[in-house]
């Protein structure tokens, strides 16, 4: 299979980016400053992700799509404004997510940003349960560049006047070198921030004046330790098919509204939420340094294996080993000891609160 | 006059008398990215030339040390463990980390110099 590249991808090799192979697209894992150093000036700063491999899927026509999308999203669509975006899940008929995603309503439809990994996947999944009624576009003509940190909103602002405007889970309508650009307040990193979707032709030269507004370019590996400290989920490693909303602790997500109607996996997370669930995700943190990566074994103190690990790195604004998993619901409580396998040894850790990080926006606080 | 050696697996060994210093390479630090975590051998255990005898793990995923000679370790470095981010910062002089009583001398022939780990280094990451 070829790989495939963004249009930042001249941009990534002049800034020094380690390129990988993520879903088919080769993508920066880093650039020169390394993972801790662009982790911190997200988090003191503002950095620039090019999320361009994620899927950017506009649905449109008829004026039944919104009830048609209502029998496949768990999200009160009905509800939402024009430019309102929402968290939801793709998921198959026994409540387990295919795909977490975000939807936004726009002026003729909605767009629905998917994960790289799954986009194609999804198109066909989207499209034949609507029957192949609706126009829906895969659009890869678009980038999709986010901004984020405290000091996003005045870069941003300085290279697309009008933005800063915009409220927390809204989009709109902006122009950049008089084509038109469609702009969410949204992110990944547990920081304010902004998710940008932009002509191909005109991404290289957007990032470039966002780095010379004092952004700086941040890879894969840094994205990945600032999700996991906001407490956020990465699909394929915290979310998969054999696992339910309900069961990652995303029950937020599903509106009280749409509990009783019917969608793909109603039945199920109907279910799910009068009887509870077995397996529910928690944070973990361990006592030591030792970092607990994906499918360590969790043990209770009588040396039972109750669950497991599913993401965990060493937390670089936190500074202290941070993990996420799946344990037996009984242990899933806040200060509930248990034991993780690690190089075969018992390591003492505690289930606590997510997120790890949590930004207080007069000044920063730490939750560890 | 104390010699240095370099292994394969990217460690740096220096030998002065019976008493060998074993850390791992810049260019090892390098492909490994920021450190975050530094697990050392035991002082008093014996380790085998080629066995495991730590570990670092970088914020993306963990490694094993291996120690290019056999003997008994004599000390080892807690300020690596305390910081692990020295080992980024000074890998081949203060962030060594640990030192053994070597059992057989002749194990470091095998080794390679400085010029052939440099060209090894570069071949392999090319």
């Amino acid at each position: 299979m070829n790989i495939k590249k963004t249009s930042l991808n001249n941009l990534h090799i002049k800034y020094g980016a380690k390129l990988v192979e993520f879903a088919g697209y080769q993508m920066p894992i880093q650039y020169k400053d390394g993972i801790i150093q662009e982790h911190k000036y997200t988090r003191s700063h503002s950095g620039i992700f090019d999320v361009s491999h994620m899927g950017q899927l506009f649905i449109s026509g008829g004026d039944d799509l919104t009830n048609d999308l209502e029998k496949i999203f768990p999200a009160d669509l009905k509800k939402l404004k024009t430019n309102q975006s929402k968290y939801s899940f793709l998921m198959n008929n026994k409540g387990g997510i295919q795909d977490d995603l975000i939807i936004t309503k726009t002026s003729d439809g909605f767009l629905i940003i998917l994960n790289a990994a799954c986009k194609y996947n999804d198109y066909e999944v989207i499209k034949s349960k609507l029957d192949n009624q609706y126009k829906l576009i895969l659009d890869e003509s678009l980038s999709l560049i986010a901004l984020q940190g405290p000091e996003a909103k005045n870069v941003l602002n300085k290279v697309i006047p009008g933005c800063d405007s915009l409220k927390f889970m809204n989009g709109n309508n902006h122009v950049y070198k008089n084509e038109k650009v469609y702009i969410t307040r949204s992110g990944y990193t547990g920081e304010d921030g902004f998710e940008i979707s932009i002509k191909n032709s005109d991404a290289e030269t957007f990032v470039e004046s966002l780095i010379e507004n004092g952004s700086k370019l941040i890879g894969l590996g840094a994205r990945d330790t600032l999700r996991m400290e906001a407490g956020l989920c990465l699909y394929g490693n915290d979310l998969d098919n054999d696992t339910s909303p309900i069961e990652a602790n995303l029950k937020w997500a599903i509106p009280k509204s749409r509990i009783e109607t019917e969608f793909v996996g109603s039945e199920v997370l109907k279910n799910q939420f009068q009887s509870g669930v077995k397996k529910l995700r928690v944070g973990i943190k361990p006592d030591s340094k030792v970092i607990a990566r994906g499918n360590t074994k969790i043990y209770n103190d009588k040396n039972q294996e109750i669950g497991k690990v599913t993401s965990g790195t060493f937390g670089p604004s936190v500074e202290h080993p941070i993990a996420m998993g799946y344990v037996d619901n009984s242990y899933s409580t806040v200060n509930t000891k248990i034991f993780l396998e690690v190089r075969g040894k018992k390591i003492p850790a505690n289930i606590c609160n997510l997120p790890f990080y949590k930004k207080n926006y007069v000044k920063g606080e730490i939750n560890v | 006059m104390s010699e240095v050696k370099y292994s394969k697996e990217h460690e740096w060994i220096k030998l002065d008398g019976e008493e060998a210093t074993i850390g791992i390479t810049k260019h090892a630090t390098e492909m490994l990215g920021d450190i975050v975590f530094a697990e050392l051998p035991e002082k008093g255990s014996n380790v085998d030339k080629d066995g495991t005898a730590g570990v670092v793990e970088s914020t993306k995923a963990a490694s094993d040390v291996y120690t290019p000679v056999s003997g008994e370790v004599i000390d080892t470095n807690q300020m690596i463990v305390d910081d692990p981010s020295k080992i980024n910062e000074d890998p081949e002089e203060s962030a060594w980390f640990f030192k053994l009583k070597i059992k057989d001398k002749s194990e470091m022939d095998s080794l390679m110099s400085k010029e052939e780990y440099e060209k090894f280094a570069k071949e392999t990451s090319a």
